[in-house]
């Protein structure tokens, strides 16, 4: 059914499809109304699920890992400091390798108070442990959420499903929201190779050694080392993870084929643009201008963040001369982490240095600030050169000192 | 990680029982030691108070009389020790129990 609602509503209702049985969260801008709306399905009994409110964002967290330990299918949401006051259960989370999913509503972070939207949030959980997909419209956001929840309980790693606050949590779109007998087909019931039961107690996650030691049968368990050691072997797993979930979202719903990243005008193109979200497609209109005046330029949208599938866009990059990434957060005191990590994956994947591509990165948006499409065009189009490729700083666009 | 073996071998998982985390004794720097004569029923003839039982964040005392300390997994932490109302209960170095003990160890 075609609908025109809010990026959030948009959430909510993949939320619904995907029968999540307990919800806790506590509201924060831009996520606000999309827990709302959870809590109203809940309420009216269109949604079979628990909302447990409480008081504050590690609290919901928590709540979820609990519900998700007794096998529950359990969904959270935040945004900017919520996300950063959840961090340390958002550790826990993974390293209890728990299916949860949670939607991040993208807002910068204070100080000082913003409460819009930039990437620093997410971007700052990259090395939790936890996947995170970037979506970049409405259609994007239900569909991801779906995904997400199959991609979390294949792999067993929680799932962050991260979308821009304002530009698409609070803006309406038309966009597609499936049927209940296709989303069913599509995620069965969630079905936990373990959970806690009263009647064989058990102690989750205790204190590890630094080495391995024997459990009660005098069989030898995995250390703290090991643990983690797989946590970071699921990751990688989550990449073909994913493509064959895509490919059966496709058979499905008839939608997909770009599971980690989404190039557009790619194939020619000697310039291509990289982003992260919505951003990525305000860049299509530039690149449809510098093409209308002969510049070969692209852009290439990246989903699948962590784990970061290196060797997919290395590839993707490895023939074009410039790459210039347009970042709405950075590695304070060094560049933007996606920079950095398309650095390491085109130094590891093009053996040749003399062919790999510059790279200028561009930072831009922060707390909101108006990304004109002139800016952006006047940025991409000063880089389509070898001289405008040059120079290691970041360039910031939007500054008005 | 669809089976549930992996599951709780890949996550730090403990079932209750002796043995977790193999036998915790070896962490013991000092012994409680219980001296019968000095412990309640040995005094006043009657059940033991069970107070080191009841204490023991282990659970390696009997409720018996007397009670009883399993070496095996005792940790040493000394609460026993220090919660035994008639002090039957003395902690002593675990060097002192090594083979060639009155020898100084560092020669």
């Amino acid at each position: 059914m075609q609908v025109i609602e809010s990026g959030n509503v948009a959430a909510a209702l993949g939320v619904k499809l995907a029968r999540a049985r307990v919800i806790a969260a506590y509201p924060i801008t831009p996520q606000t109304p999309l827990t709302e709306k959870l809590s109203e399905y809940i309420e009216s009994g269109e949604m079979d699920a628990e909302y447990i409110p409480v008081e504050s964002e590690h609290s919901a967290l928590a709540v979820c890992i609990a519900a998700a330990s007794t096998g529950a299918r359990a969904f959270t949401a935040t945004s900017a400091n919520g996300l950063l006051y959840m961090h340390e259960q958002i550790h826990w989370a993974a390293g209890a390798r728990l299916p949860l999913v949670m939607c991040v509503v993208n807002r910068g972070v204070g100080a000082p108070w913003t409460v819009w939207n930039d990437h620093q949030d997410s971007i700052s959980q990259r090395d939790t442990g936890w996947i995170q997909l970037y979506a970049n419209d409405h259609q994007q956001i239900i569909d991801t959420v779906l995904k997400a929840f199959l991609l979390a309980e294949e792999v067993m790693v929680p799932v962050m499903v991260c979308y821009d606050g304002y530009l698409l949590s609070h803006t309406y779109m038309p966009f597609d929201v499936p049927d209940s007998s296709l989303t069913d087909r599509f995620l069965p019931p969630y079905n936990p190779a373990y959970s806690l039961d009263p009647k064989r107690p058990a102690n989750l996650n205790t204190v590890t050694l630094p080495d391995v030691r024997p459990d009660i049968r005098g069989d030898m368990a995995h250390g703290y080392m090991e643990i983690r050691y797989l946590l970071h072997k699921s990751m990688l797993d989550a990449i073909p993870a994913l493509k064959k979930i895509d490919e059966r979202f496709a058979s499905v719903f008839g939608r997909g084929g770009a599971p980690f990243i989404e190039p557009y005008l790619c194939e020619d193109a000697e310039y291509v643009a990289v982003s992260l979200g919505s951003l990525s497609y305000h860049l299509r209109d530039v690149v449809d201008m510098l093409r209308g005046e002969g510049i070969k330029a692209g852009v290439m949208s990246v989903h699948l963040y962590r784990p970061f599938p290196a060797e997919i866009i290395a590839q993707a990059l490895s023939s074009c001369r410039g790459v210039i990434i347009f970042e709405k957060a950075l590695s304070y005191g060094y560049q933007g982490a996606l920079t950095s990590d398309i650095k390491s994956a085109l130094y590891r994947h093009t053996q040749d240095s003399s062919a790999r591509p510059s790279i200028v990165n561009y930072i831009l948006g922060l707390g909101g600030r108006e990304i004109a499409t002139h800016h952006l065009y006047e940025a991409f189009k000063s880089s389509c050169s070898p001289d405008g490729m040059k120079g290691e700083e970041t360039r910031w666009i939007g500054l008005k000192f | 990680m669809k089976d549930k073996k992996n599951y709780c071998k890949d996550i730090s998982f403990s079932e209750a029982g002796p043995g977790d985390a193999g036998k915790t004794g070896s962490w013991r720097i000092a012994r409680p030691v219980l001296d019968p004569q000095i412990c309640t029923p040995g005094k006043r003839n009657a059940p033991a108070c069970y107070i080191c039982w009841l204490y023991c964040p282990d659970g390696v005392i009997t409720r018996g009389i007397p009670p009883k300390i399993d070496y095996e997994y005792c940790k040493g932490c000394g609460i026993c020790a220090q919660e035994c109302p008639t002090k039957a209960i003395t902690m002593v170095d675990e060097s002192s129990f090594l083979e060639g003990a009155e020898e100084d160890p560092c020669k």
